[in-house]
This record gives structure tokens, C-alpha cells and sequence, in this order.
């Protein structure tokens, strides 16, 4: 499995918000995605997701040119994005969730159970209603949610926004649990240094165009490319 | 009339209204959808039911397992070719497509059909009844009751129990996260439009066999449903259920009263619920 971004620019109205992006991850690869406030992250997940429609540029998954796809038909070809806020069915049971996770109709090793042997969290809560559970509950049903539909890329949108520092660290142990699976992940996050300790790939925005990119970077070279300080 | 017997005469009556409600529950109340051609495809297939009928001689119950399909297959075309492209942040696109639809049928039902009361007959079950005491139940009032029970149970099963009864629900909370999921929204969308109408078509015969109708009865039959939606509560099945009794025995009651008033009893009883109760009676949405 290799997903590839290719030149993708995207944008809101009159606003471009990503310019000319280009990277590849493989299967079982995490490719973090850093950056300041505004510098385009979200936006670069939803362009890949489908949910905002590219104005340059492509994304391939094994060759497959997906750029023209829907999100549900990307979401069925096994790129699948948890969502900055979780964006879970308030008013639906945990279980619920779930199973409206395994619509991608994609076989593989996630199902109910072994979501539920990851997030032991979210095995105590299946017929809770998911609008009552706590943040940290939330994101790990979000995750789970998107896992049952076995994608080939796990894009996470700010995992560990307003979550205790202990459960965010819980999170990223699971990690491997899903890399190791063959499952390429795509990180966005705000603490720099959590994304690098997991990351086999950074690349690093900045308003909206790549300031860096590649593999076992150092941390001096990074703050530079975060802040924009000094050479551009 | 005594008293028991309008408030029962009324439970029969609201059953009448539940099963041309229910469809409006799945489409306003769960998807967020106004439809005010709703009451004009009741009439639609009442008139086609009282054509199948005059031709082949088939009873009017029968010509259901025609006219369903067929107005449900155009539930689905209309969902996904025309209402589709009305849905977004704004409900005043379909409110206005709708109303211009409703219009267009009642026209076209007025030009090729007059603008006479039309009725269906089954027969002898017309007017049997069955003496209970004080209580006077007519055969198919009681059917017609005992089946929008038997409607309202699968329907509700479908939406608590399927896959596509989740995505019904998911999609009026957050539809641009089902689409996330692997979920065509449009589908569920049309889909759901097919139900709706096959519901309306079987509340438009089955309120033709019950009482007159004309091109342009429509109307009455989408405030009653309405009204049976609002009073119930948005957003839950057997609350629109219940709403439906309620305008029912409303109705009835109030003509027990009031002779002639009882409609007008009904939306008064409506209002009522619209100023102090306005989350319904399951207050499954509170107001903001």
C-alpha cells in the first residue's frame, strides 16, 4: 500500500489554504503532520479525506488516482479520517457508532472485538449513548469507529485536543497496534514532540506550504521550520 | 354521542392520521426535511388507487400492492434527482420546491380528474361495525387502527435495528460525517424518500376509503400530519404516533361539543401544544 499526494493545493472560496503538497507513506508508516495554528493541517487531511475538493494536484492510493472520488468512495477504498472533534452521533449508542463504521464493507482484522480488546475504554461503554461520554471515551470511540471499516490510511485529526495527558499516552502506545497491522497513519498534532516520538516521517507547514519535510530531522531544524524563523 | 364513545371513535380516527403521518415523521421528523407536497401525493395515489380500481374491478386494498411500489419508486426518482439537490444549510429551497410540486399535482389532479368528491368502497365492510355496550367500533376503523400499529412497530424496528435505520438517524445529526464512514448520504436520502411515500400513498387510500376526497384535500391531510408530528414530539416515531391519537380524540371530542367545530377543536388543541409542550409529547428536541 503506498498513498500519494501529489502538488495538491486546496482552499475555502477565494482563500487558498494549502499549496502544492507532495508526499508518499507506506503501509505501517506514521507521517506526522505539524505545524502552527492555521498552517493548513486540517485542511490537508480533508483534501485527502474528499471532504474539500482539490484545486490542483492529486491524491493516489496504489496507483489509483482518487482525487475525483467522493469521501464516501475514498472512505470505501480505505482512506478514513477521525475528525477534529471527534464527530460522533450524539444521540447513537457507542455500538451504534460502530457499526455504522463497517459500512466501508472492507474486510480485514478490525471488527467489534478487536476494537474493543484495544479500547477497553470503549468495551465498558457499547450501550452508552456517545453524546455522554467523556472526551477521552469519545476520541477513543472515534478512532475505534473508524477502524472497523479497515482502512488502508487512519488519517487523526488532533487526537489529544482537550484530553489528560495520561489517556493521550495511552492513544499513541496503541499506535503500533494499528501500524503493525499494515495500516499507514497520518498524524496531525499539536505537541511537536509527542508526533516525533512516533513518527517515521515529519512534514512540517507553515501558512499553508510545505516548510519541511523527511525522515529523522533535528528538533533545532524543525523549530525553524515551525515558527518560520530565519531562511524561507 | 356519548363521551366514550367520541374519545374511542377519536383513537380510530387518529389511527387514520398516524399512518399518513409516519412518513412525514421519518422525513421531517428524523431527516429535517420540510415536504409540503406531502398531502398532494396522499391525493395522487388515492386517485390512482380509484383508477386501478375502476379498471380491473380489484378492491381498493388491493390496488395498494400496485400503487405502493409505484409511488414508492417515484419517491425514490423525486428524493434523489430533485429534493437532493434542494438540501444544505438552508430549509427554504425544499419548502418552496415542494410547495411548487404540491401545487403542480393539485392543478393537474383538478384538470384531469374535476374537482368532484371522489370515494372509495370496500363493500359491506363500509359499515360494519361492532357493538360493544356503549361503544360503536366500525370494522375498518378498528383494521385500519390495528394496522398503522402493525406499521409503526416495523417501521420503528427499521430505524432502531438496521443498518439503515442508523444511518437515517446519524445522517439528521451529522451528515457530512456519515459520508466519512463509507456512506452514500444520497442513497439513505433516497431511499428514505421511497418509504415516505409509500407510506403517503397508503395514508391517501386508505383516508379515500374513510371519508371523500378531491384534488384538493391535500392540504388538510399535510396540517393533520403536521400537527401530529409537532404534537408528538420531532424526531420520534410512536410520539408522532401518539400525537396522531391526540388530534384524533381532539377532534372528535370537540365534536361532541361543538358539532361541525371538531377540526377546528383539533388545531386549537394543536396550538395549545405548540405554546406549553412545544418539545411534543416525547420531548426528544427542546427548544433553544
Amino acid at each position: 500500500m503506498t498513498l500519494e499526494v501529489n502538488d495538491l493545493s486546496a482552499g475555502y472560496g477565494q482563500l487558498t489554504a494549502l499549496r502544492n503538497i507532495s508526499f508518499s507513506v507506506e503501509a505501517g508508516e506514521i507521517l506526522a503532520i505539524i505545524g502552527a495554528n492555521g498552517a493548513g493541517k486540517s485542511t490537508l487531511l480533508k483534501t485527502i479525506a474528499g471532504q474539500l475538493r482539490a484545486l490542483t494536484g492529486s491524491v493516489v492510493l496504489d496507483g489509483d488516482d482518487v482525487t475525483a472520488d467522493s469521501a464516501s468512495a475514498r472512505a470505501r477504498r480505505g482512506i478514513l479520517m477521525v475528525p477534529e472533534g471527534r464527530r460522533l452521533f450524539p444521540s447513537l449508542t457507542v455500538k451504534e457508532n460502530l457499526q455504522l463504521g463497517m459500512s466501508t464493507g472492507r474486510k480485514g482484522d478490525w471488527n467489534l472485538d478487536t476494537v474493543c480488546e484495544l479500547f477497553p475504554l470503549v468495551a465498558e461503554r457499547l450501550n452508552r449513548r456517545a453524546g455522554q461520554m467523556s472526551g477521552g471515551e469519545q476520541q477513543a470511540t472515534a478512532i475505534a469507529r473508524a477502524l472497523v471499516g479497515n482502512p488502508e490510511v487512519i488519517m487523526l485529526d488532533e487526537i489529544s485536543l482537550g484530553l489528560a495527558p495520561a489517556i493521550v499516552v495511552e492513544f499513541y502506545d496503541r499506535l503500533g497496534e494499528i501500524t503493525k497491522r499494515g495500516t499507514a497513519v497520518l498524524l496531525v498534532e499539536q505537541d511537536v514532540k509527542r508526533a516525533l516520538s512516533v513518527a517515521d516521517q515529519v512534514h512540517c507547514l507553515l501558512e499553508g506550504q510545505t516548510s519541511l519535510a523527511g525522515r529523522d530531522l533535528d528538533f533545532a531544524e524543525i523549530a525553524v521550520a515551525y515558527f518560520g524563523t530565519g531562511h524561507r | 354521542m356519548n363521551l366514550l364513545d367520541a374519545v374511542f371513535q377519536g383513537l380510530m380516527l387518529g389511527g387514520l392520521y398516524a399512518i399518513f403521518a409516519a412518513g412525514l415523521s421519518l422525513i421531517f421528523g428524523v431527516m429535517k426535511i420540510v415536504s409540503l407536497s406531502y398531502g398532494a401525493f396522499g391525493v395522487m395515489a388515492a386517485f390512482l388507487a380509484l383508477h386501478f380500481t375502476e379498471a380491473t374491478g380489484w378492491s381498493a386494498v388491493l390496488s395498494l400492492l400496485v400503487v405502493v411500489p409505484l409511488m414508492a419508486a417515484f419517491g425514490w426518482a423525486l428524493q434523489r434527482f430533485v429534493l437532493q439537490r434542494t438540501l444544505g444549510g438552508s430549509a427554504l429551497p425544499s419548502i418552496l420546491v415542494t410547495f411548487g410540486i404540491a401545487i403542480i399535482i393539485e392543478n393537474v389532479l383538478l384538470i384531469t380528474e374535476s374537482a368532484d368528491q371522489k370515494r372509495m368502497s370496500l363493500g359491506w365492510i363500509d359499515t360494519a361495525a361492532l357493538e360493544l355496550g356503549v361503544i360503536r367500533l366500525g370494522v375498518y376503523p378498528l383494521g385500519l387502527f390495528i394496522f398503522s400499529l402493525l406499521l409503526f412497530g416495523i417501521l420503528s424496528l427499521v430505524i432502531a435495528r438496521t443498518q439503515f435505520g442508523r444511518a437515517v438517524r446519524a445522517i439528521s445529526e451529522d451528515a457530512p460525517t456519515v459520508e466519512l464512514l463509507g456512506i452514500r448520504p444520497k442513497t439513505i436520502y433516497a431511499w428514505a424518500g421511497a418509504i415516505a411515500l409509500a407510506l403517503a400513498a397508503i395514508g391517501g387510500v386508505a383516508s379515500g376509503i374513510q371519508t371523500s376526497f378531491s384534488p384538493t384535500s391535500g392540504g388538510m391531510l399535510l396540517i393533520f400530519a403536521f400537527e401530529a408530528v409537532i404534537i408528538g414530539g420531532i424526531g420520534s416515531l410512536w410520539g408522532t404516533f401518539a400525537g396522531a391519537l391526540v388530534l384524533g380524540v381532539a377532534q372528535t371530542v370537540g365534536a361532541n361539543f361543538f358539532p361541525s367545530q371538531g377540526i377546528l377543536i383539533g388545531h386549537v388543541v394543536f396550538l395549545i401544544f405548540l405554546a406549553f409542550m412545544p418539545q411534543g409529547l416525547s420531548g426528544r428536541v427542546r427548544r433553544s
